[in-house]
């Protein structure tokens, strides 16, 4: 087996090296454009496009999410609070729910005579990115002093005040005789996405819901693969290896970390607030903490600090929460004589993955490479030329096991 | 033999930071403060402004503590409860340094098997009371077999292959095997809470101490909390086992070289860590009257809060913890509403975290700096 997989691999490096150097550009290029024709290869509601939609907006979470867990290496169990927090974003600046107030802006002819605040989509993704970094930054702060599963527990603990301030704002006034949130009811009758001059999206027709959260997901991935080889994400990196090292390095400790949170959150709402619209409702029974492990389940099966990792294990979890168990393996123990139906267990189904996941391929799908390189403690020749000095001298690391005596 | 004095090289003056002393004084009193909030707030509320009750019908205001006193005895019960828990986090945690998430789903699966037992023996309220305590002694043993030796099975599948992954690694797989027993514990006893039948009248008054009633239940939890505390206690400080789990927690190479036998040692912390979840289960079960799959998780975080509070690592800091936060619980309860309970309780881990991340009786670790 291994024999075959080294052979793979050999095969693999001999295609690559024969490509043009334009390859991995042409590469993206098409994937972009099977991206955008996909929906016309299926119908207009099917349960696929739907599955599909889900999948892509659960990607930009785990894009988000992995910016903090991944690249700063910081565990975040809590991440469900900015799917609330951009969702309640859609619901406050969307709907007819804060019905004393008569704001419109860009919004179409319809929802413009309807009382409540309603912006134009755009503007409140801006304003669920806005919000939802802020709030990032204030559940980073008591972290700072802390780390590894510390933080972890910090995360938890807001998450979880924040879900229990969704589901009991129906008795938090905040004037008017309005209330923060509709709790277990629900903010219902949001507004759809409007643009001028293609009018407002229908749920009977997916297609433009999902060129929508494509061209998120492209934006947030464009976004990511930049950072990534930012001043800034060299920090992140280094911050997660070697705090102290770091630190000492002259990377600013506050701030490094708490633009992780803020960053990492803001794409958190913004699928959040795309999610708001397409449920049509924002619901506080939405936002359990198995929620933030599903989010967490997706970086960490597609490979920690990957950003390719996170976007296929968001796609592949999102397909498999949305399509596969419910549509298609529904039935399945039914056919074993077993009276439940795959739905109820989902989440178990979820924690069998994760922990197989840990104890057979512990890097994730698609691995970062530097990870890859503490699991399996492999150094390539490819890795020893890059850790060569720029000097000339020449620094020679060899693996494991071939020390020179 | 000639000594000469060398004066130190004079170090710059190190820069003085302001508010150091209060630095310093929140540090130490910080959280104690915090906790001391709401007993205190209530306490004075209740004495100055006093309390409805009625009497034979009628409202009646009384300025006395004996409504707080209900709160703190409702609230320890809880919280020894929890203090059973919280031990098997302390212990885990410091022996090998992992929040093990699936904890509270074993204490969980504890409470379905003695629920099991007990209609396997075919237990009701009207049995004679020897028998029923007989019985409730033999599902007490069979309860912390079960936990003691899923724990164990856990850790064997799941965090011993992990042993030198990065840390994040275990910490997963603890989480996924939390939903795991979840689904089990679903899949076992449907989806939404199942009252079980009351054995023991745990809501009778035994007797009322300066107007506070002592309920059956009150009785019952500490009766089995308190032996077992002890049980642990001399345990680790008192057998071979105990200062194996010491020298491992410590420093686990160094007990490995002193020819301990590590993965064994491990092994044993979570079978005892089981066995107690296993006890609290059943104490629950008997305490609350209902069991539902959920119940595991809303414990296990409580529970780890109380171990943090206390000082992880630290048996008596749990217990300690565990206490404390049931009296939390107790007055979030019937003071602001249970639906605000949660919030408070996470509230306070955080106000810990910021203020205090060692906790009531714990050392400064690494993590926690």
């Amino acid at each position: 087996m291994s024999a075959f997989l080294e052979r793979l691999r050999e095969w693999q490096a001999a295609a690559v090296e024969r490509l043009p150097p334009w390859w991995n550009r042409a590469l993206a290029g098409a994937l972009i454009v099977v991206g955008i024709v996909l929906p016309f290869f299926f119908p207009a509601d099917s349960g696929f496009m739907n599955g599909t939609i889900i999948a892509v907006a659960y990607a930009v979470m785990s894009l988000g999410l992995n910016i903090v867990v991944g690249f700063a290496g910081l565990l975040d169990l809590g991440y469900v609070a900015f799917f609330a927090l951009g969702a309640y974003s859609l619901g406050w600046l969307g709907s007819g729910f804060f019905f004393k107030l008569h704001i419109h802006v860009l919004v179409s002819p319809v929802a413009g005579t309807l009382q409540g605040v309603h912006l134009n989509f755009v503007l409140i993704l801006i304003a669920a990115a806005l919000i939802c970094a802020a709030a990032g930054t204030v559940i980073g702060l008591p972290t700072l002093r802390l780390r590894g599963d510390y933080i972890a527990i910090v995360t938890l603990a807001f998450g979880e005040i924040i879900a229990t301030l969704a589901v009991n704002g129906q008795s938090i006034p905040v004037g008017g005789g309005m209330t923060l949130t509709a709790g277990n009811l629900g903010i219902s009758a949001v507004d759809a996405p409007y643009f001028p001059g293609i009018g407002s999206f229908s749920l009977l027709n997916l297609r433009p819901w999902y060129w929508l959260i494509f061209g998120i997901l492209l934006l947030v991935l464009f976004v990511n693969l930049r950072l990534r080889d930012s001043r800034l994400g060299r920090a992140w990196v280094a911050l997660r290896e070697d705090e102290v090292a770091a630190v000492s390095m002259g990377i600013p400790l506050v701030k490094t970390k708490l633009l992780a949170y803020s960053v990492g959150a803001a794409f958190g709402g913004m699928a959040g607030a795309f999610f708001g619209t397409y449920y049509t409702e924002v619901n506080a029974s939405q936002f359990a903490f198995g929620f933030s492990i599903f989010i967490l389940a997706m970086v960490i099966i597609g490979g920690i600090g990957s950003i390719w990792g996170a976007l296929v294990g968001g796609l592949v979890l999102g397909y498999i929460n949305n399509y596969l168990i419910p549509d298609v393996l529904n039935d399945l123990p039914s056919h074993f004589g077993l009276h439940f139906q795959l739905t109820q267990v989902e989440f178990g189904i979820f924690g069998l993955l994760l922990v197989i996941m840990m104890l057979l391929r512990p890097q994730g799908l698609v691995p970062e490479r530097r990870r890859k390189l503490e699991l399996t403690a492999k150094i390539t020749a490819e890795d020893a030329q890059l850790a060569e000095a720029p000097t000339g001298e020449v620094t020679v690391i060899l693996p494991p096991g071939e020390e020179q005596a | 033999m000639e000594t000469t004095t060398v004066s130190p090289p004079s170090l710059p003056a190190a820069p003085v930071r302001p508010l150091a002393a209060v630095r310093r004084y929140v540090g130490e009193w910080g959280l104690i403060a915090a906790l001391a909030a709401l007993p205190v707030y209530y306490g004075v509320h209740d004495l100055v402004y006093g309390y409805q009750v009625s009497v034979a019908g009628h409202p009646v205001i009384h300025h006395d503590l004996s409504n707080l006193g209900y709160d703190f005895a409702q609230g320890l019960s809880n919280g020894a409860i929890w203090a059973l828990i919280a031990i098997g986090y302390t212990l885990v945690y410091g022996i090998i340094e992992l929040i093990n998430f699936a904890h509270g789903d074993v204490f969980m699966l504890g409470s379905f098997t003695a629920v099991g037992m007990w209609a396997v023996f075919g237990l009701s309220p009207g049995m004679g009371a020897a028998a029923l305590i007989g019985y409730l002694l033999l599902t007490l043993v069979i309860t912390m077999i079960v936990t003691g030796s899923l724990n164990v099975l856990i850790e064997r599948v799941a965090y011993r292959p992990l042993r030198n992954a990065p840390k994040l690694a275990p910490l997963i797989t603890a989480v996924g095997f939390s939903f795991i027993l979840q689904n089990v514990g679903l899949l076992w006893r449907g989806g939404s809470p199942q009252s079980v039948p009351d054995l023991i009248g745990v809501q009778q008054t035994v007797f009322t101490v300066a107007g506070v009633p002592i309920q059956r239940g009150y009785i019952l939890v500490f009766a089995v909390m308190i032996p077992l505390v002890f049980a642990v206690s001399w345990f680790i400080n008192s057998t071979r086992s105990g200062r194996a789990m010491r020298a491992t927690a410590q420093d686990p190479e160094a007990a490995r070289l002193m020819g301990i036998n590590v993965n064994a040692t491990i092994s044993l912390t979570f079978l005892l860590g089981g066995m107690l979840a296993g006890a609290a289960g059943l104490v629950y079960a008997l305490y609350e009257t209902n069991v539902w799959y959920f119940q595991g998780f809303k414990a296990g975080l409580i529970a780890f809060t109380a171990a943090v509070m206390g000082g992880i690592g630290n048996v008596r800091g749990a217990v300690l913890g565990g206490l404390i936060i049931g009296v939390i619980q107790a007055l979030s309860d019937a003071r602001l509403g249970p639906q605000w309970t949660e919030a408070v309780v996470f509230g306070y881990l955080i106000v810990i975290m910021v203020l205090r991340p060692r906790g009531l009786l714990g050392e400064e670790t690494r993590e926690a700096g």
